[in-house]
């Protein structure tokens, strides 16, 4: 084994899924997990979902694998961010990304006590505290994720994106304060949970969404027309096809707040809140000029090794910021969790072998799975989305269905299911088996 | 080991069964069943897995 500690960058899903899976291979290599954020890794998806609606409360959304963060047998740098990658040196550069965080000076081992929950007050991020400091690795995995993609006028009052702990808090108390007028851009899955959940607490909601469905980039029209009547038989405003224009405040205040958001129709929404859900960038700045391919997150082998990284050292990328060779999709980036933690794992297995000079693992290519819940909906993707789709149970207008996905060839690349949970998961098992399109017809009709 | 399922928490997204089909099944109903609350050691690294996997956090183990 080479000497140094195998470093994650990313404290969250795929991070701690690779330090678990490292720490349960091999009692003794060292290894550093380091997280700009100041919070032990947390799960997303209830920040949309039970968090918002206030049934998850904070203490529940702690990952299993660091309920005892002692247990898991690491060094945790929280509130620090990885600023610098040089492959050739193997080192990488850190500070600290909030006011006490690890990499300070005075070397405190991690911010303990403003890692849990419930403490605000040390959460404030403060551009560049403490001094840049080297981390010399073995092996390093890259966990870093995705941040939300911001629309011009996003610094207004009122304004919220949904990724974080930290966002989920503020726009939770924004809901919290009482009814309100809510404008939903963009009809993605986070925005369709969004206006849901806000939508059940009683708020009055419009969804704008430019695409002529919701979900466009998953669904076909019919699946996704359905989504739109769930949201309008709940009472939500769905406005499909046009784009925003601007966001508008009162203009008197030193400190504006969003008024309203204007169409590209020429339409205007007052409002008091608006959530911009209109996708996610992968978080790769920090690896400008590290010599590894960035495009649309770090760019993979089919192992998920980084193109332009040393095989021996190699850097290793995992969950929503790597893009890597699927054999059965191409290149592809997966936001989602299930593919968070598989990756993970695999990242883990994959740079552990690489230092004990065994073989690379098979390549990875597992088939994804998705969910997401609406109001009692419950929709799952097995698969990719592919150009045609065909209904093979159920009924779309009773939204108990289950559609596939088949790809120019005919063959099926996925499966999608509407309450109809065992179907996804068994779908899942015949894509992964390969099996064909009629095969998956008979079993699942 | 003794397997609980928080059936608060579970949706019945059946990834537990995809990992220890001895011990979880979601059947026609959607509604997940366990088939072995007490599973011999044989399985006890598919049930582990199937903690891990659940997106609900939903299963808990005690020794
Ligand atoms: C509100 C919400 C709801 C969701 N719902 C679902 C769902 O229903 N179903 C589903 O399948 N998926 C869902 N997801 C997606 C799922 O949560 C993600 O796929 C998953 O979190 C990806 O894990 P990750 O570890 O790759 O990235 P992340 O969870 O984004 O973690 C990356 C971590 O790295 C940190 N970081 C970034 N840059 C640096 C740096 N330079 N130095 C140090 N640390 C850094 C980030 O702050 C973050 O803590 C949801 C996501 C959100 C936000
Ligand atoms: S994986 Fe979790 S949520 Fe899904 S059926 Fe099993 S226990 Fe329930």
């Amino acid at each position: 084994m080479a000497d140094g500690p195998i470093v994650i960058v990313g404290a969250s899903l795929a991070g701690l899924s690779a330090a678990r899976t490292i720490r349960r291979a091999d009692d003794n290599v060292p290894i550093v997990l380091i997280g700009d954020e100041p919070h032990y890794p947390y799960d997303r998806p209830p920040l949309s979902k039970g968090f918002l609606a206030g049934t998850t409360p904070e203490e529940k959304l702690r990952l299993r694998a660091a309920a005892d963060p002692d247990e898991l047998g690491v060094e945790w740098r929280l509130g620090t961010a990885a600023v610098g990658l040089d492959v050739a040196q193997r080192t990488i550069t850190v500070k600290a990304s909030i006011a006490g965080g690890s990499a300070s000076t005075d070397g405190s081992a991690s911010t303990d006590g403003s890692a849990s929950f419930g403490d605000s007050a040390s959460t404030k991020k403060s551009a560049s505290t403490g001094n840049a400091e080297a981390i010399e690795f073995a092996g390093l995995i890259i966990a870093t994720g995705a941040r939300p993609r911001q629309l011009p006028g996003s610094n207004l009052q009122g304004v919220h994106v949904l990724r974080s702990l930290d966002d989920a808090r503020a726009l939770k108390t924004a809901l919290d304060d009482g009814p309100s007028r809510i404008v939903v851009i963009g009809a993605g899955f986070i925005g369709a949970e969004v206006a849901a959940t806000a939508r059940e607490a009683g708020h009055d909601v419009t969804i704008v969404e430019a695409a002529g469905a919701p979900l466009a980039r998953v669904l076909d029209t019919d699946a996704g027309m359905a989504i739109a009547d769930l949201h309008r038989e709940h009472g939500v405003d769905v406005r499909l096809g046009v784009g925003v224009s601007a966001l508008q405040s009162d203009t008197v205040l030193d400190d504006p707040a969003v008024s309203a958001v204007a169409l590209d129709d020429g339409s205007l929404i007052e409002c008091d809140i608006v959530v911009v859900g209109i996708g996610v960038i992968p978080n790769t700045d920090w690896l400008e000029g590290s010599g590894l391919t960035i495009d649309n997150g770090i760019v993979c082998d089919d192992t998920c090794v980084a193109i332009g990284s040393d095989p021996e050292h190699p850097v290793v990328a995992a969950g929503d910021v790597a893009r890597w060779d699927h054999h059965r999709y191409g290149q592809v980036r997966v936001e989602q969790w299930d593919n968070g933690v598989e990756q993970g794992a695999y990242a883990g297995t994959r740079v552990l072998a690489a230092l004990n000079g065994e073989p690379s693992p098979d390549p990875y290519g597992p088939v994804p799975w998705f969910w997401s819940d609406q109001y009692d909906r419950k929709i799952q993707l097995a698969g990719m989305p592919g150009p045609t789709t065909e209904l093979i149970h159920g009924d779309i207008a009773e939204r108990k269905f289950v559609q596939l996905y088949l790809d120019s060839d005919g063959e099926a690349v996925g499966v999608l299911a509407w309450n109809r949970p065992r179907h996804a998961i068994q779908a899942r098992q015949f894509l992964a088996d390969g099996a064909t399109a009629d095969e998956i017809r008979t079993a699942l009709a | 080991m003794k397997v609980i399922v928080d059936f608060d928490l579970c949706e019945s997204n059946a990834i537990c069964m995809a990992a220890a089909p001895e011990v979880f099944e979601v059947r026609d109903d959607d509604f997940l069943y366990v088939l072995n609350e007490n599973p011999g050691a044989e399985l006890h690294d598919k049930v582990r897995e199937a903690v891990e996997r659940c997106p609900k956090q939903a299963i808990t183990l005690e020794d």
